[in-house]
């Protein structure tokens, strides 16, 4: 038996959700007399429950925003004991379109979806798109409710043409569809068989819930240990984090997914440090190895490749993303993504499509909006060994955070690898960036000079290069002007355009860095996020920042291209300064007066630089 | 019961990973601990998850000046037994529930020395034992749950909890309040305090306690500087507790359960919710939102 049931309830708008919700939970014992006396007392915005009586919805929509505007807006979660002993955790989601990502999150965890349908409104295009949501986060099954029977007069015939179609619905996202007629309102249904519905005898919703059973469990299969933390304490080293898949058990064969390393589960404790003999998936538990392996938080401990069903590492996967934040994906931009206790910076190298949930059609895309899903294809520099999602909700699935606000943009869920680690991962060479600096007598290093066009950016960069190379030092400059006319003449000056044109200079000076030189990049970069993703392709230390801060009077006023005069004619929409803003570094390693000399910005360089 | 087992061994799995989460991606976490039942269950998941090593991260306990005496009795006892890095805090400002009202005084006492501690601190994340059992707005919190610069809790501003994966990364000024037990009940904390036989405040088991009866709550007299209407003469009856916080804003329950069995045989029987016994929460029926926009846990 299934001893925990997650739950959402979703369908349109208003089709009752959160009354037959509140119901279910009072009809379990789950509202206390304050509760019920709140709800009997208390009418929000166009209530139309009849005075004296409980409004359920009230037991479940709890914020002041709710009240005003008689909607759901958040996810409510709500736990109830079945007679059986099961426990329940229900998320009532929100129904209006508006809050889709917040019903996706409802869906995410959930094991049985409880999708209502209004009698008296039909499928409606929400109710479409729930479905599509709960298909595509794999929901296993559907439990329809068609609520408000009472509104129809407790009429066969609509309940009837109503089951079909959701069932025909249900069937076409792959899903199957139980129905059940109730009235939330009234209680019909959903906790006790209803006298009005004599012509029914399928189960009530609670006794839906009571027999649920998954559709027969996976076969023993690979296990995944993302490791979340190491827990030390005298001669004791062991690796916590929660079993994926398996079962796992001592004298297990174990690798560290992507570093080639392997061994031997030498003990599995549980929490408090019991040793167990087994761990099942969702089990939390502290993993010792028989050799002595150098494993860390982010890491991930697993069946080894070799034996199969082990994870395989690589650097590109195509992903299916909900869309969460209200600035839309933009494509080649970096984000941060997090999966199984890692954060690294992963670029969108294209948007594939976006998906018409409803209609089931795709559509080419360049961006995603707000609640738009689609397919991406995301890129990092290290491997990572995700799984595609239909095997692992847990190994499957990744968060994508801004790099600034640090605010989540998009689940993903992993269709597939595209570029295996394996084929990329880079060949050692014995001759390395160590040996070839310790031959010039040098440090390695990036200056990045950022600043709007005309701050000075060259001048200073040329200044500083006479003055290295006058000290026998080995340098380049990446300047922003000579590369867009050869390695990047193909980019534009939109804002995709230059995040691409920063990612290869970025690349270049990388490739520049690991030859063993001094690189000094001067490019105008005017976007916080393409630096800050720039800087990740660097060890900390190698990679500085400058900002070249000129007051943009003084650009136009040299405006050395005659770029301002251009804009002013507005014939350079996209110029930085004028059409397009220019975000400044929030902490740069130096900032150097771009209206001063730039003798005295070499001088403060070189200091950066201690040469 | 085979299920009330499983449904624990659910939720304990469930803390301990939010629990390691947080001591693996934060820099400083800290655990606040308030003593009561649902700390005692906090502290003890927090224990068995890092088992066989340390817990990683200090126990902070707000005092504001009020809790009942065998509460402080117990939190030292329980930190000396533990070997607990405790930190009580405390507001040097003068106010009490009586000269500044409830919310006014659990706002200077309680809420904003939290605030300080946190700041001082240089917590970035704060463990709590809040349940979202608890009250109406409580079940729409998240488990990581974000606050924005002074600590504003920002309904809007939340973000989205896909899956089991959590968002712990912070923008300048932003920290995160944490709460492992968010999936409890009530009836949950019960039969784990007694399937672990985690030691909870005496508090919580009947015994005769002299109490007065205000506006229909029974409050216990805890010590002298409680001010006694003319006349009004404590009187002993048999009371327990089912939430504890500041004497004089706590109200008792009349009850004869002695033991955990006892106590959850009557929550079977009992209709009223928990917090129907906090006086601060009952203040209309989204004070709490509004409390925790300012930073109340
Ligand atoms: N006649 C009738 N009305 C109902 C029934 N169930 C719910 N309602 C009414 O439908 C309206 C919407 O109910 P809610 O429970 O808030 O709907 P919801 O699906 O949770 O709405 P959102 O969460 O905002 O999408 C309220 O006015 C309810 O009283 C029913 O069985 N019969
Ligand atoms: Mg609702």
């Amino acid at each position: 038996m299934v001893a925990v049931l997650r739950v959402v309830a979703c369908g349109s708008v208003d089709d009752g959700k959160s009354t037959l919700i509140g119901r279910l939970l009072a009809a379990t014992g789950g509202a206390t007399d304050d509760q019920l006396d709140y709800a009997r007392t208390t009418r929000r915005g166009g209530s139309t429950v009849a005075a004296g009586a409980v409004d359920y919805s009230l037991l479940t929509d709890g914020l002041e925003a709710e009240h005003e505007q008689g909607i759901t807006i958040d996810v409510a979660h709500l736990f109830m004991d079945l007679p059986s002993g099961r426990r329940v955790i229900v998320a009532d989601a929100p129904g209006h379109e508006q809050y889709t990502r917040n019903m996706a999150v409802a869906a995410s965890t959930a094991d049985v979806s409880v999708l209502l349908v209004d009698a008296t409104k039909g499928v409606r295009e929400q109710t479409r798109r729930h479905l599509a949501i709960c298909a595509l986060m794999g929901v296993p099954s559907v439990v329809a409710v068609v609520n408000k029977l009472d509104a129809v007069g407790w009429d066969r015939s609509v309940f009837d043409d109503l089951a079909g179609e959701v069932r025909a619905a249900a069937d076409g996202f792959g899903m199957r569809a139980d129905v059940i007629p109730a009235s939330a309102l009234d209680g019909d249904n959903v906790a006790a068989p209803s006298p009005r519905l004599p012509w029914y005898d399928g189960p009530t919703l609670l006794g839906a819930l009571t027999a649920w059973e998954p559709a027969g469990s996976r076969a023993e299969a690979g296990y995944r240990l993302p490791v979340q933390y190491v827990i030390r304490a005298d001669g004791f080293r062991g690796f916590a984090g929660t079993v994926v898949g398996g079962p796992v058990r001592p004298g297990d064969a174990v690798a560290v997914a992507g570093g080639g390393r392997t061994s031997t589960v030498d003990r599995l404790l549980g929490p408090g440090g019991a040793d167990l003999d087994r761990a099942a998936p969702g089990t939390a538990v502290t993993m010792t190895l028989a050799d002595d392996v150098d494993v860390r938080r982010g890491d991930l401990l697993a069946t080894p490749e070799a034996i199969g069903d082990g994870p395989a590492p690589a650097t590109a996967y195509s992903v299916t993303l909900i869309w969460t934040a209200e600035e839309p994906l933009r494509n080649g931009r970096s984000y941060l993504l997090r999966a199984g206790g890692r954060t690294l910076p992963a670029v969108v190298t294209a948007v594939r499509d976006r998906l018409d949930v409803v209609g089931g059609g795709k559509y080419a895309a360049r961006a995603l909006d707000l609640n738009d899903i689609g397919t991406v294809e995301l890129t990092t520099d290290t491997p990572l060994s995700l799984d595609p999602y239909r095997e692992s909700r847990h190994t499957g699935s990744l968060l994508l955070v801004d790099r600034v606000t640090k605010e989540t943009v998009a689940a993903g869920m992993v269709r597939h690898a595209l570029r295996r680690g394996r084929t990329v991962t880079p060949r050692a060479y014995t001759v390395d960036r160590e040996a070839r600096q310790r031959l010039k007598g040098q440090r390695a290093k990036v200056v990045w000079l950022t600043g709007l066009p005309g701050a000075g950016k060259s001048t200073i960069a040329n200044t500083l290069e006479r003055r290295l190379h006058g000290m026998g030092l080995h340098t380049y400059v990446l300047d922003g002007e000579n590369v867009r006319g050869g390695l990047n003449k193909d980019l534009g000056f939109t804002p995709q355009g230059r995040a691409e044109n920063v990612r290869r200079v970025a690349e270049v000076a990388r490739i520049l860095v690991d030859a063993g030189l001094i690189v000094v990049v001067a490019l105008v970069s005017p976007f916080r996020t393409d630096r800050a993703a720039a800087k990740a392709l660097f060890p900390g230390g190698d990679f500085a920042e400058v900002w070249v801060d000129t007051p943009a009077e003084e650009c136009a006023r040299r405006d050395p291209k005659g770029l301002y005069a251009q804009a002013e004619a507005g014939r350079l929409p996209n110029l930085t300064g004028h059409g397009q803003a220019y975000e400044p570094p929030e902490h740069p390693d130096l900032v150097v007066d771009g209206a001063g000399s730039p003798d005295e910005a070499a001088d403060a360089l070189c200091a950066l630089l201690r040469v | 019961m085979a299920g009330e087992d499983a449904v624990l061994d659910m939720l304990e799995a469930e803390a301990v990973h939010i629990l390691r989460e947080v001591a693996g991606a934060f820099r400083r976490p800290v655990l606040l601990y308030s003593i009561g039942k649902d700390s005692s269950v906090l502290l003890h998941l927090a224990l068995k998850a890092f088992a066989p090593g340390r817990m990683p991260f200090p126990v902070v306990h707000v005092d504001t000046g009020w809790k009942f005496r065998e509460m402080i009795a117990f939190r030292d006892a329980t930190a000396e037994r533990l070997g607990l890095d405790l930190r009580v805090h405390t507001s040097p400002e003068e106010a009490t529930p009586f000269t500044h009202g409830a919310h006014e005084y659990t706002r200077i006492k309680k809420t904003l020395t939290l605030r300080k501690a946190l700041d001082d601190g240089g917590f970035e994340a704060a463990i709590g034992g809040a349940r979202r059992d608890e009250e109406r707005s409580r079940a729409k919190e998240r488990i990581f749950s974000l606050r924005e610069p002074g600590h504003r809790w920002e309904p809007r501003s939340q973000r989205p909890e896909f899956w089991w994966q959590a968002n712990t990364e912070l923008a300048e000024g932003q920290t995160m309040r944490v709460f492992p037990l968010s999936n409890w009940t009530e009836l949950d904390v019960w039969r784990y305090i007694r399937r672990e036989d985690i030691p909870v405040v005496p508090l919580y088991f009947s015994a005769p306690r002299p109490v007065v009866e205000r506006n229909g709550s029974l409050i216990m007299v805890d010590d002298d500087r409680y001010p006694l209407e003319p006349g009004e003469r404590p009187v002993e009856r048999p009371v327990r507790f089912r939430t504890l916080g500041c004497y004089p804003l706590t109200s008792a329950v009349e009850s004869k359960a002695e033991n955990i069995d006892e106590i959850i045989d009557e929550m079977g029987r009992d209709r009223r919710s928990e917090r129907a016994g906090r006086l601060i929460d009952g203040e209309g029926g989204t004070s709490m939102e509004s409390k925790k926009s300012e930073g109340y846990f």
